[in-house]
């Protein structure tokens, strides 16, 4: 009986808390910086795209929503002819970006991305690139990995230094 | 005086059925205050037009009456709640002067139209031809029946102080003293099984809506259900005011106030009680509910009752 009267007390004296609520539209709440919304593709900082066409993202997305096409520049360099990821599928469980190799693809804190039109969901290469590095400022892949051109392989110009072995051991 | 009469019917129920459909939105306001949020706070000041907006969803839902139901029944039940809550307001003095029905068996008369209320959910859950309602209503009809006998009982102490059953001398007996301070435990029990009567949380057994899915109005929908709901929210101010009528006093209070607004005010004090008792409070299981009310509320109802005679009776000799 006395607990009873007790937790009618403490829960009588919430009147004078902090409320928990976010007024949403009007007060943001504030997302953490790996929040995984709004997936983009990000550019290195040449202002290059990064994506290499890989497909790896395709293949790691365990709902389908990604669909792409990739194609060569006449330098040999891979890029996506289309890139397509479609929202209403995503369930942004960020697989794409763990599997990237290139860090192209990457899941944004932010999630404000509803339609009244399912098909406005689908995103388009045009409305995935943006202009900026994302979350790795100053990575470039190719600076990295290395790039062979004709007549020259990967490693061989004067200021690159020779591709690691990752098949060796040694440091 | 032909026209005054008409005119406290109109005020009452109007102020009623209004107040009923503005605790839709006080308890939600209120249980979000409790639990550190805002509740409804979009439309209108002060999200009020939630009131507005659940009234016109509740009129334009499908209003659909099961094809296995026992139609007439189903149909008829819900306006046996908001019609008995309704009678029984026509009893309680709202102020010096505004009184529906000056009954000398006004006491008697709440008693008999809340234990009609019980013929709702036993209709409605029967009619509904669905287990779960089935056994909210056989849940309500016991739960009602028992906690009706020491309900009538632990005003009966009242009764004793007072010598009438009529709710306005109720009041005018109380000028000296309010009976919360002689009936203090009659007030509990009463407050316990007022909850229990509006099976309100945490005796919401009829309902209980983690057991039961809704209980015996599980299969209700539109209009309908809104009647269960208005019903349960009338319930609540009827015995808000009863409380405050029978042991605060009714609309004696200080001058500077006219008596109405005491009695508003001392309503809505309780009916935020019963708010806070469902915001703070465990559902019983069935058979603990039975048993407190049979072992513990039934004798103290009992006691209560013979110390009030016994004390009545001693004061009225040395009167003598």
């Amino acid at each position: 009986m006395f607990s009873l009267l007790r937790s009618m007390w403490l829960v009588f004296l919430h009147m004078f808390h902090k409320r928990e609520t976010y007024q949403y539209p009007e007060e943001k709440a504030p997302l953490p910086a790996r929040w995984r919304g709004r997936i983009a593709l990000t550019r290195d900082p040449d202002g290059g795209e990064r994506c290499v066409g890989c497909y790896l993202c395709a293949a790691a997305c365990p709902v389908d929503c990604i669909s792409l096409q990739a194609t060569e520049a006449p330098d040999g360099r891979r890029y996506p002819s289309f890139f397509r990821i479609n929202f209403s599928r995503c369930i942004f469980c960020g697989f794409c970006e763990e599997a990237c190799p290139t860090y192209a693809i990457q899941l944004l804190p932010d999630f404000e991305i509803a339609e009244y039109d399912r098909q406005n969901l689908v995103y388009e290469k045009e409305d995935l690139l943006i202009n900026s590095q994302g979350k790795y400022p100053g990575y470039n892949y190719y600076r990295v990995a290395g790039m062979a051109i004709g007549g020259k392989d990967k490693g061989d110009a004067a200021k690159e230094e020779p591709p690691v072995d990752v098949k060796s051991l040694l440091p | 005086m032909e026209a005054h009469f008409w005119w406290v019917i109109g005020g009452v129920l109007f102020v009623l059925l209004n107040t009923a459909a503005g605790l839709i939105w006080l308890e939600r306001r209120m249980l979000a205050l409790w639990q550190d949020r805002y509740g409804p706070n979009r439309a209108g000041p002060l999200g009020l037009f939630i009131v507005l907006a659940d009234t016109i969803k509740l009129f334009f839902k499908e209003d659909w009456i099961p094809p296995f139901s026992d139609k007439v029944v189903f149909v008829f039940a819900p306006a046996v709640v908001v019609a008995s809550v309704l009678m029984s307001f026509a009893v309680i003095p709202f102020g010096p002067n505004i009184l529906v029905a000056d009954w000398n068996i006004g006491l008697l008369f709440f008693l008999a139209m809340s234990s009609l209320g019980v013929y709702s959910i036993v209709l409605g859950g029967w009619a509904s031809n669905n287990k779960y309602a089935l056994l909210g209503a056989m849940r309500g009809a016991s739960q009602m029946i028992s906690y009706e006998v020491f309900m009538g009982l632990a005003l009966m102490g009242v009764v004793l102080l007072s010598g009438s059953f009529n709710l306005r001398e109720i009041v005018e007996a109380q000028r000296g003293m309010w009976y919360i301070i002689p009936q203090f435990l009659g007030f509990v029990i009463f407050l316990i099984a007022g909850v229990a009567e509006t099976h309100r949380l945490p005796f919401d057994i009829p309902e209980a809506e983690s057991e039961l899915v809704a209980g015996f109005h599980a299969e209700y929908s539109g209009m309908k259900f809104g009647m269960f709901f208005i019903g349960e929210y009338l319930g609540v101010t009827l015995v808000s005011s009863m409380i405050v009528t029978l042991y605060f006093g009714g609309w004696l209070g200080p001058a500077f106030l006219p008596g109405v607004i005491w009695f508003v005010i001392k309503t809505f004090v309780f009916i935020s009680l019963f708010i806070l008792l469902r915001a703070s409070m465990p559902r019983p299981r069935y058979d603990q509910l039975m048993e407190y009310g049979w072992k513990v509320l039934f004798p103290l109802s009992l006691l209560n009752l013979l110390v009030t005679a016994a004390v009545k009776l001693i004061l009225t000799d040395n009167l003598k």
